[in-house]
């Protein structure tokens, strides 16, 4: 552990110190570059209710490249794929070194608030999304329902 | 401390470290371009000229006024700077500030000075991602923004990247502050990986502020990085200006200058000759754009190509191939010089989608009509894709052969007698060298009249066509078979007089095209398969 930079070691303290509201992000065991992400539902979206796992990880060359971040859980969402992967800018071309997990999660936080249809990962989400919000939103919400929330 | 050593860099660097980067904007220029520090792009081109005297195009093409020379790498870099300084007779600002406005405009000065006097300062340098000179430096700012950030508690001398107290915090006039270490990895890491050269920004966030030269070469403090972005800039500069283009050859890192940009051919120092217009061999008759077509349409039938039909698109604007590497449908072009906005689906400008980006994808009954047609059409047209593409492939393969005729000559005639005359030579290196030429016209012919729809002029072009062929197979018959040693005398007049018909024929064909572009006579498809031919 002695090799891990000084930024991981402060932002992870950090996060365990003050962990910001309905975000939750523990370093795995044996890898305290692998985050073990737990992101609730925002109130007031169709995702509400819903408990979402996803892992992010610290490449090597962080922070001047960003993390890399996917959702475990199934999530019906114009800019999350089935595979999980996350159409964000601050996640591509808009990530800056000063940018931290703590200010990417709140910008995965604020995504599931607000999709996205117009910058699509999902096409067939995005697309009905457009067509038929409400289908959409009820799909979502079942979704959450089916793959989100534990018994 | 630049470890910018003029001998760190060959000519292969694309790179301009034989100026010094802390030259001031007013200091002399170098001597080979002081005295003609002119504002016209003439001027510009007679420097050119004087500095580069040995270099002296040979063509075989009539050339009437154009004009163009090889640039090395360092003459490059020279004109850059030229351009700067000239530009800065009107800006008088640090020439490391100018470099980024010359940049941010596409190094079109016309243009920069249009904004220049038109905006206001203010709205000038934020266009350019600069922080305006003329306006006291902002005190010092915590890196980052304080929404996304909320260290409030951390020390003023903490650098926000890597969270390590420094007391050697740096940064551009934004006044965002970070260590040294930290600058040079982010310096390295944008030019090695993201191959980002004069629009690296300062890594706070959401600052657009970009690194200036000066800047980067005190910043970056490594001779391999500075080494790098010197190569990417004058790329940059190379690739943004309409009159350079650089040599395709491999390994040639020359560039060619001219008067205008227009589709002629070239010659670089290296020897290779291409079409300045789109870099690829020179193509007469065919346009460069006709060549494009029907390159990618050969590439497409071979089957590695299918995969680059499957996986990759052309940039609407700039006709770059781009590659989709997963993420989203809103598709920036990397091409410095384009860096355009759209939609992957349906190649239209991403600007319209941010309303309805769907319909672009919308199961359209009548395209899919079209379609079914179009597949069809297929069937026929490939047999007269097929016509064409074999005579072009034919002339290519003859003419390759071709090139060792004179070897197999000079066997021959070696074989039988000791020596030939210089006499004799001459006019053998010279048939030959009409022959070839010859092979390249009619295999470009066919890619010219592949595109062509019928007309009278059509016609005129094929019986043009079928002259050159049958004088040019004469040619190739006689300078493979008929000569041997007994009968070389004889032969020799028989070669000489077919040579000079098949030049004449080239010519006659040539103009007849050249004509026929200028008078517009010309009626091409755009793509023969999507429309049905009676030939």
């Amino acid at each position: 552990m002695s090799s891990l930079p000084r930024r991981i070691i402060k932002e992870t303290q950090r996060l365990m110190q003050e962990p910001v509201p309905g975000i939750n992000a523990i370093p795995d065991e044996n890898n305290a570059r692998y985050f073990h992400v737990i992101v609730t539902g925002p109130n007031d979206s169709p995702f509400e209710g819903g408990v979402f796992k996803l892992e992010l990880f610290l490449p090597e060359d962080y922070p001047m490249s960003a993390p890399k971040v996917r959702f475990i859980t199934k999530i019906y969402h114009p800019n999350i794929d089935r595979l999980g992967r996350i159409c964000l800018d601050v996640l591509k071309d808009k990530w800056s070194p000063a940018l931290q997990i703590r200010t990417i999660l709140l910008s995965i936080q604020a995504l599931l608030s607000a999709p996205n249809p117009d910058d699509p990962l999902a096409n067939d989400v995005a697309e009905l999304w457009k067509v038929n919000e409400a289908e959409a939103i009820r799909n979502a919400r079942e979704w959450t329902q089916k793959y989100a929330v534990e018994d | 401390m630049n470890g910018a050593d003029p001998a760190d860099y060959s000519d292969e660097d694309h790179g301009d470290a034989d100026r010094s980067p802390h030259r001031s904007c007013s200091g002399s220029p170098s001597p080979s371009i002081n005295s003609m520090c002119t504002d016209s792009d003439e001027d510009t081109c007679t420097e050119i000229v004087l500095l580069e005297q040995e270099s002296s195009p040979s063509n075989a093409e009539p050339e009437e006024d154009f004009k163009y020379e090889v640039l090395s790498v360092k003459q490059i870099v020279q004109h850059q700077w030229h351009v700067i300084d000239e530009v800065n007779s009107v800006l008088n600002l640090p020439p490391q500030i100018t470099r980024c406005i010359l940049n941010h405009y596409k190094w079109d000065k016309e243009k920069l000075f249009e904004e220049y006097f038109e905006i206001s300062p203010e709205e000038f340098f934020q266009c350019a991602h600069l922080v305006n000179p003329f306006t006291l430096p902002p005190p010092h700012v915590s890196f980052g923004s304080s929404s996304s950030l909320d260290l409030v508690q951390d020390p003023q001398n903490m650098c926000g990247i890597c969270c390590c107290l420094s007391d050697d915090l740096r940064g551009l006039a934004c006044g965002h502050r970070f260590c040294a270490e930290c600058w040079k990895h982010y310096l390295a890491s944008k030019t090695f990986s993201e191959g980002l050269g004069h629009n690296i920004a300062c890594p706070a966030e959401g600052c657009d502020i970009v690194v200036d030269y000066v800047s980067f070469l005190i910043l970056a403090d490594n001779s391999e990085v500075i080494a790098r972005y010197q190569q990417l800039i004058t790329n940059t500069f190379v690739e943004c200006n309409p009159l350079l283009r650089w040599c395709p050859a491999p390994s040639c890192c020359c560039a060619i200058q001219v008067s205008s940009p227009e589709a002629r051919p070239v010659r670089c120092k290296c020897g290779h000759q291409f079409c300045f217009g789109c870099g690829e061999n020179w193509h007469e008759p065919a346009s460069c754009c006709l060549l494009k077509q029907w390159l990618k349409k050969c590439r497409e039938d071979s089957e590695t190509s299918n995969w680059i039909a499957q996986n990759t698109k052309e940039c609407p604007k700039c006709n770059v191939t781009i590659e989709k590497d997963g993420g989203c449908n809103h598709m920036v072009c990397k091409n410095p010089n384009c860096r355009y906005d759209f939609c992957w689906v349906c190649l239209g400008s991403w600007e319209p989608h941010g309303s309805s980006w769907y319909s672009c994808n919308r199961f359209d009954e009548e395209e899919a009509k079209k379609a079914r047609l179009a597949q069809q059409l297929y069937r026929s047209t490939m047999a007269r894709y097929l016509h064409y593409y074999n005579r072009y492939m034919n002339h290519m393969q003859s003419g390759r052969l071709e090139h060792n005729i004179y070897a197999q000559v000079q066997a021959k005639i070696k074989a039988m007698r000791e020596t030939m005359t210089w006499f004799e030579v001459q006019f053998l290196e010279e048939s030959v060298e009409v022959l070839c030429q010859c092979r390249v016209t009619l295999m470009y012919s066919y890619v010219f009249a592949y595109y062509l729809r019928n007309n009278n002029q059509k016609i005129i072009f094929e019986e043009n066509q079928r002259d050159l062929e049958s004088a040019t197979e004469k040619i190739s018959e006689c300078l493979e078979r008929e000569i041997t040693a007994l009968t070389f005398q004889t032969v020799r007049q028989k070669v000489l007089d077919l040579s000079h018909y098949c030049e004449r024929r080239r010519t006659v064909l040539l103009c007849h095209v050249r004509e026929g572009y200028e008078k517009d006579w010309w009626d091409f498809t755009a793509d023969p398969a999507t429309e049905p031919v009676i030939e």
